[in-house]
Parts: C-alpha cells; sequence; structure tokens
C-alpha cells in the first residue's frame, strides 16, 4: 500500500522558499531557449509573465529590488540590451505598486488589467530600446503583447498552484 | 484580495527601515539598469563574455532537445518517403539521363573557366569553411534577430565571418564564446549587406526590416527599378562576404526600394556553414605616372561587372 500523503505537510524550508520564485521566474525566461529560429518576435515574455504573477498574487515572495537582478538575467538569455530588463521590470514594479495603492479589493480581471499594463509597459520600452524607430516590427509587437496579455491568466494560475504547494 | 500593506508595516522600526530599504534598492536597481543599459547601446557588443558564459550552458540543452524533436518529428517523413519509391525512382533516373548533356556543358564551361583564370592570374577566392554547426536557438522574445550558434572560437569561428545556410545567407557572426556564437540575422534591422541583382549586377544594399523581410535599397541615386521576382546576391563589395552567395527575391516593384524574401528561410534554420570572411582581391599594383593624383587606395574594391 503507498505510503498515503500527509494531511498537514510541513512547509518548505525558508531559503527553498524564497528561491523558489526566483527559480520560476528564471525559468520562464530560459524559455528563449527552445529550438526555434523565429521569424518575428512572438514568443511571450514568459520570466516577466511569472513576475508579474508572483506579484500580483503573493506580493512579498520576491523582494521589491529582485526585479532588477531578474531583469538582468532575463537581457542576458533574451538578446534585449542588458539593463533593459532590469530598468523596465523595476519600473513595471513601482507601476504595480502605484496601481495597487489605488484600488482597494481586486478581483481577477483588475489583476488582469494591472498585468496587461504592465506587460504593454515593458515590452513596448523594449521595442524602443533595442529596435530602431525605422523598423517594421509594431504588427508582430502588437500580436506578441496581445499574446501575452492573453495567455497571463494561465502563467498566473500555474504561479498559484505553485504558490500554494510552496506557502502549505 | 485586499491590498498588502507593506508601506506602513507598524510601530517596529527595524521593519520601517527594512521597507525603506527595499525601495532604496529597488531605485538602485533600476538606476544601474538604466546606466547599464546606455553602457549596451553605445557598445552593443560589451557584454558579450556574460551572455557566452550563459550560451555556453543553455546551447547543448537546445541541441539537445533539437535532435530529440528533429528524430522524433523525423519518423512520419520517413515513413511517407516509402510510399511511390518506385515512382520516384523512374522520376529521378529520367531526369539524369535529360540532364546528362546540361552536365557534359557545365564541365567543359568549368575546364575553360580554370584555363581563362589561369591565364589571367586572377586570386582564387577563398571558398574555405571554417566550421559546420547547427543554429541552436534565437531571440523569440525580442524585436531584434539574433541566433546562437552551437560552434565558437575553439572551433575557429571569429566575429565578423559570414554564415551561409544551405539556401542562401543568414549572417554573420556578432560574438563569439568558447563553444557558441552569436549570429546578426540578415532579417535584423540593423543589419546591412552589399548585394547587387543578378540580372544586371545592380548594386544594392539588403538592409533587414524586423519582420522576416530585408529592404532592398538602391545605391546610386537614379531609378533602379526594382521589379518583383529580381533575384539578389551579395557583391562582395566591402569585404566580409564573399560574392554570389544568395541573398533574397524582391517580392513588389519599387523604384528605389523593395521588400525582398531572404532565401534562408529563419524559422527553418539547420546546418549552417561559417566562412572565412571575405577580403577584396587587391587591384594590381599601377607605375605611377608622374604628375598624376595619386592612388586612392591599393585596396579599392573592384567595379561590379
Amino acid at each position: 500500500m503507498p505510503a498515503a500523503e500527509p494531511l498537514f505537510r510541513e512547509p518548505l524550508p525558508l531559503g527553498s522558499a524564497r528561491l523558489l520564485p526566483w527559480t520560476t521566474v528564471m525559468a520562464g525566461s530560459l524559455l528563449t531557449i527552445v529550438p526555434v529560429g523565429a521569424t518575428l518576435s512572438l514568443l511571450p515574455p514568459f520570466g516577466l509573465l511569472v513576475l508579474l504573477s508572483w506579484r500580483l498574487l503573493a506580493p512579498f515572495a520576491i523582494r521589491l529590488w529582485a526585479p532588477a537582478a531578474l531583469g538582468l538575467f532575463d537581457d542576458i538569455v533574451s538578446g534585449q540590451p542588458i539593463g533593459s530588463a532590469m530598468l523596465l521590470w523595476t519600473l513595471a514594479y513601482f507601476l504595480v505598486g502605484a496601481m495597487e495603492a489605488r484600488s482597494g479589493l481586486r478581483d481577477f480581471w483588475q489583476n488582469w488589467a494591472i498585468a496587461a499594463a504592465a506587460i504593454a509597459l515593458c515590452l513596448i520600452g523594449g521595442r524602443l530600446v533595442a529596435t530602431p524607430l525605422s523598423a517594421h516590427v509594431e504588427v508582430a509587437l502588437g500580436f506578441q503583447i496581445m499574446l501575452s496579455v492573453l495567455i497571463f491568466p494561465a502563467v498566473a494560475f500555474l504561479i498559484g498552484r505553485v504558490d500554494a504547494r510552496r506557502a502549505r | 484580495m485586499a491590498p498588502p500593506r507593506d508601506r506602513r508595516p507598524g510601530f517596529s522600526r527595524r521593519a520601517q527601515y527594512g521597507v525603506f530599504f527595499g525601495y532604496i534598492l529597488a531605485i538602485a536597481g533600476g538606476v544601474v539598469g538604466a546606466v547599464l543599459l546606455a553602457l549596451s547601446l553605445l557598445n552593443p557588443t560589451g557584454f558579450s563574455v556574460a551572455r557566452a558564459a550563459v550560451a555556453e550552458v543553455t546551447a547543448p540543452v537546445s541541441s539537445a532537445v533539437a535532435v530529440v524533436v528533429d528524430s522524433v518529428s523525423g519518423i512520419p517523413d520517413a515513413i511517407a518517403s516509402w510510399w511511390d519509391v518506385h515512382g520516384k525512382n523512374a522520376e529521378l533516373t529520367a531526369q539524369a539521363a535529360r540532364a546528362r548533356p546540361a552536365l557534359v556543358a557545365g564541365h567543359l564551361a568549368q575546364l575553360e573557366n580554370a584555363r581563362l583564370r589561369r591565364l589571367l592570374a586572377v586570386r582564387d577566392l577563398d571558398p574555405a569553411v571554417v566550421v559546420t554547426a547547427r543554429i541552436v536557438s534565437s531571440s523569440a522574445t525580442s524585436t531584434r534577430r539574433y541566433g546562437l550558434l552551437n560552434a565558437g572560437s575553439w572551433q575557429g569561428v571569429r566575429e565578423g565571418q559570414p554564415v551561409l545556410g544551405p539556401e542562401g545567407l543568414v549572417g554573420r557572426v556578432l560574438e563569439t564564446g568558447p563553444n557558441t556564437a552569436r549570429v546578426l540575422l540578415l532579417t535584423d534591422p540593423q543589419s546591412i549587406v552589399p548585394v547587387r541583382r543578378l540580372r544586371d549586377g545592380l548594386p544594392a544594399l539588403a538592409a533587414g526590416r524586423g519582420d522576416g523581410l530585408v529592404d532592398i535599397r538602391v545605391i546610386d541615386t537614379d531609378d533602379a527599378h526594382f521589379k518583383a521576382g529580381d533575384l539578389f546576391v551579395t557583391s562582395g563589395s566591402g569585404g566580409i562576404f564573399g560574392p554570389g552567395m544568395l541573398v533574397a527575391r524582391a517580392l513588389r516593384g519599387g523604384p528605389e526600394t523593395a521588400p525582398a524574401k531572404p532565401f534562408a528561410r529563419p524559422d527553418s534554420l539547420d546546418i549552417v556553414s561559417v566562412r572565412h570572411i571575405y577580403s577584396p582581391p587587391l587591384l594590381p599594383a599601377r607605375a605611377a605616372v608622374p604628375g598624376a593624383a595619386p592612388l586612392p587606395s591599393a585596396t579599392a574594391t573592384p567595379p561590379a561587372p
């Protein structure tokens, strides 16, 4: 007979509980190493989506200064100029904080709207700093933003599951 | 979900300082990011060491995943190729028979070409392949277009070398690590390749657009009359890219600029070969004529035919 799952499992040790959110964000950033030669920039920035999920679902899981460090890692693997995600992810974190301070009780739709604003900020900012204005990337960028916003609830659901395991 | 009350953690001085320094650190992180961004915009290859170090780890993972995906997705093709084996055999035999005269003519032309080249004492181009490798991943989230090559400086890859795919030019090497190299693809908005039209040798530039196409721009001021279907190959002028590599086919016509589709399809990058940097042949030194203006440069590029 297999061992039954204990009813009350011990929570993760403190170190692991602090490390887990960082690990998930870096894993999201590392999705760019999938072996696909992309013609267009359509892959959603999963590192950012995971970071925003943590920020909106478990605000204290990732410290306020962490987006800069995680953004540096994302810049190294994403091909964007170094520093762009460091700056934009920090700005997005402050943007979420400012919106949060003005909203009282938030529901799912408000969380989604806040995340959409942050995603659009980061992707448009990233396009402006990385690519000359004369490039024809606006259509692909619009689709990338739409795709990222649409996929955000799925990422947030996964992070919610991970957080439930983490905090149990 | 109620907003957290992290701004006012209570009367504990320690908690208050914690929040305060958290904000200070976050702002400092953002400022450091802005400074690094400014530095990397001024010097785009400045942080190549960090990128190469991470790529050393990720490239083998990408290669392994690619091998698995290829072998699994190759099974249906392998099975499908057994159908219609006889029909294809007959077709290929007939094709070989039809092509034999052309082959002989080609051999004769090659012989004559070699003889004429000896007569002219032309310095042969160096077509040597540095290394054959795979592009294992690409910058799929960024608006820039980079590929990661699973060969680097230990295999002889150097910055600037052109990368050629089976269908045509892919791009050029931008940064190298020990076993990896970053390739600036032809379609990147900052890639410019000197080309010429195959039909009449009209010189032009192929500049990446960022949306999978390149813009063919005329160099001279006169009207170039690009037509849909015009083929463009590298001209070799300016060095780096040797002449005669297939680049793109124009999609639409245009007087001065025309969008063109590269032959190397970036979404199906496969085996590519890295070539040596092409340096244009030196012009034979001419005897100085007394009173004439000095030659501008001995390494001037030959005029396009």
